[in-house]
């Protein structure tokens, strides 16, 4: 007998860390020496906070790459990073850095923002705490998944995987255990960073409520 | 009194589930909020509506005004104009008398409880009383470029603080201490904020003399040098030479501003003659009148030159108003230029863009739109409860990631 998917959610506070970056390098040396929750952070907030705006993920270095620095092709490469492919936090930040690094090398100069526009490095505490949703079959799962707020979502699908370290998110783990391997697969290869809080709940609704009746 | 389950049909059930399992974590705990005005100004008007709904989640919340004299706000109005950066003579008797009046506070205050939460430069020092409890120092002004003097002066009280908590990113310093960002919030279900009908809104138009044949034009802000009300009525002067419509300059005082009746005869000179201008100076109570005066109006403007956050900005939004305003404090925060807002650096900008969006109404009321959205995701004050709850969480665990 499988358990029951409880569903969980996480709050996010912010914190200031009174470093900012002027220019390409010290946004670099940033990067290398903040915490893996600042790189979370900066990677993951617009999802949460524009959820309902735009599917994409400009992520906080690249946009501030390419709107107060001017380095339009240097901001997409970091844009364009495959966060889903990327397991640990650490990948994450090994590859801006990575693309910072040949940015560096291959440039004599990059010039600094204007004053005002500097890139503040934050990061965020996160707390995970129980919701009262749970589910026992598909049914069941579906009809909670509309319920629960964007923030369990958003805990189970990018937290879970990213920040606790699973290699997988919550929902295809607990589907797998109780045999929906198919179905778990389907979630698993949805690329939830490039579409919207709402139409991912929707999506994942709409694959659960199709297996279910088939 | 406003019921939490009243917020529930504008952001949503789980929403205040969760309120209520943050409210479960801290039952037990006695938290005091300590400012300096009870009424008048954003803090009191948060904390007015805040330590209700904080008390319906289980959490003992209080809130103290620490008391002063005349010379004592004029002592702290100059702070707060030093920390906006603007140059002001502070002599050593000033710091020795604001000094003296935290302690005869700290005297008579209860400070016996498990969270101390401060808010503001004036009642900072408490912080050298403190016998127990975690202290969190609220600062809800703009200190992105604060006079250095008065700031290492704060700064030996600040630092001695468990955590400090700032409004927007560029505030932050280098601090021993954990710094947090949590931006303010508007009600929707206030007095300020809440819905009105039509008639409502003619009705305060009547009673000011205000036409509804052209364009209002609108500022609800503090007479205060900061809020650019002089600057608000130029830009709109050069508006009005190719377009025909009113200004509404309208708001109260604060009991720790001394200033305000100064800049308040300025901005009557400055328009001066002028009938299509109105200048309303506000008693506290009359968040009903700036509801109205902000849903009659076309063009919603925040000409600071320095903000802390900017909250009438989200109060504009939230109505659904185009709101022109400039880019300083938390301003940004609230408007994505040209996409739920415009951001203005100069008067000329300001003026030009009135005209625009005057002339561009479907612009506008997208605009608006957008902007209502994001106030509703970001800026009411259901998030506002979450975070403080938070933070008042934060001080009790250690960690990046915490299970409850």
């Amino acid at each position: 007998m499988s358990s029951p998917f409880h569903f969980k959610t996480r709050l996010n506070l912010v914190e200031l860390l009174g470093r900012t970056a002027r220019d390409v390098t010290e946004l670099y040396d940033g990067i290398r020496e903040v915490s893996g929750s600042s790189i979370y952070y900066h990677t993951h907030r617009f999802l949460q906070q524009h959820h309902y705006l735009y599917p994409e993920p400009p992520n906080d270095f690249a946009f501030w790459i390419s709107q107060a620095l001017r380095l339009e092709k240097l901001g997409e490469q970091l844009a364009s990073v495959d966060t889903i492919k990327l397991v640990r936090i650490g990948d994450l930040r090994d590859r801006y850095l990575e693309i910072l690094r040949f940015f560096l090398t291959q440039q004599e100069l990059s010039g600094r923002c204007q004053t005002g526009e500097e890139f503040h490095f934050m990061s965020c505490r996160t707390f995970i705490l129980p919701t009262h949703h749970r589910a026992e079959n598909l049914r069941e799962f579906a009809a909670q998944l509309e319920q629960v707020s964007v923030d369990s979502l958003y805990f189970h699908m990018f937290e879970a995987r990213l920040r606790l370290g699973q290699d997988i998110n919550d929902f295809s783990r607990w589907l797998s255990v109780m045999g929906y391997e198919s179905l778990a697969e389907r979630i698993a290869r949805l690329d939830p960073y490039t579409i919207t809080l709402e139409g991912l709940r929707r999506k994942i609704v709409a694959l659960v409520q199709e297996h279910d009746q088939n | 009194m406003t019921k939490i389950e009243e917020y529930t049909p504008i952001v949503g059930q789980a929403v205040i589930d969760e309120l209520r399992l943050l409210g479960e974590r801290l039952a037990g705990r006695r938290i005091k909020n300590v400012n300096s005005t009870a009424v008048g100004g954003g803090v009191a008007e948060i904390l007015m509506r805040m330590i209700p709904l904080l008390g319906q989640l289980g959490v003992n919340a209080e809130w103290d005004v620490i008391r002063g004299d005349d010379h004592f706000f004029v002592i702290t109005k100059k702070f707060h104009n030093a920390l906006h950066g603007v140059h002001e003579q502070i002599l050593d008797e000033d710091l020795a008398y604001f000094l003296e009046i935290n302690r005869q506070n700290a005297s008579t205050m209860d400070l016996d409880c498990d969270i101390l939460f401060i808010h503001d430069p004036q009642p900072v020092a408490l912080i050298e009383h403190k016998r127990g409890g975690r202290w969190l120092w609220r600062c809800h002004i703009d200190f992105s470029r604060p006079d250095e003097r008065v700031w290492a002066f704060l700064k030996g009280y600040v630092s001695r603080y468990d955590g400090a908590v700032f409004s927007a990113p560029s505030f932050a310093r280098m601090l021993g201490i954990r710094q947090i960002l949590i931006s303010p919030s508007i009600d929707p279900l206030s007095n300020k904020n809440r819905e009105l009908s039509d008639e409502q809104v003619n009705e305060v138009l009547d009673r000011f003399g205000i036409q509804r044949d052209k364009p209002i034009i609108t500022q609800i802000s503090r007479f205060d040098y900061l809020k650019d009300p002089l600057g608000v009525v130029k830009a709109y002067q050069l508006v009005k030479e190719h377009l025909d419509c009113q200004l509404v300059l309208a708001g109260g005082g604060a009991t720790d501003d001394p200033e305000g009746a100064q800049v308040l005869a300025e901005v009557q000179q400055a328009a001066a003659g002028d009938p299509d201008v109105f200048i309303l100076f506000l008693p506290p109570a009359s968040d009903l009148e700036i509801n109205a005066l902000q849903r009659a109006s076309d063009v919603v403007l925040q000409k600071s030159l320095r903000e802390g956050f900017g909250l009438t900005v989200s109060e504009a939004l939230w109505k659904g108003k185009p709101v022109i305003a400039s880019a300083v404090g938390g301003i940004p925060l609230q408007i994505a230029h040209k996409y739920s807002g415009i951001l203005t650096h100069s008067v000329e900008g300001t003026a030009y863009w009135i005209k625009q969006l005057l002339q561009a109404p479907d612009f506008a009321r997208k605009l608006g739109q957008n902007g209502r959205e994001h106030v509703r995701n970001n800026f009411l004050i259901t998030r506002h409860v979450r975070e403080y709850l938070l933070a008042f969480l934060a001080m009790e665990h250690r960690g990046d990631v915490i299970q409850l």
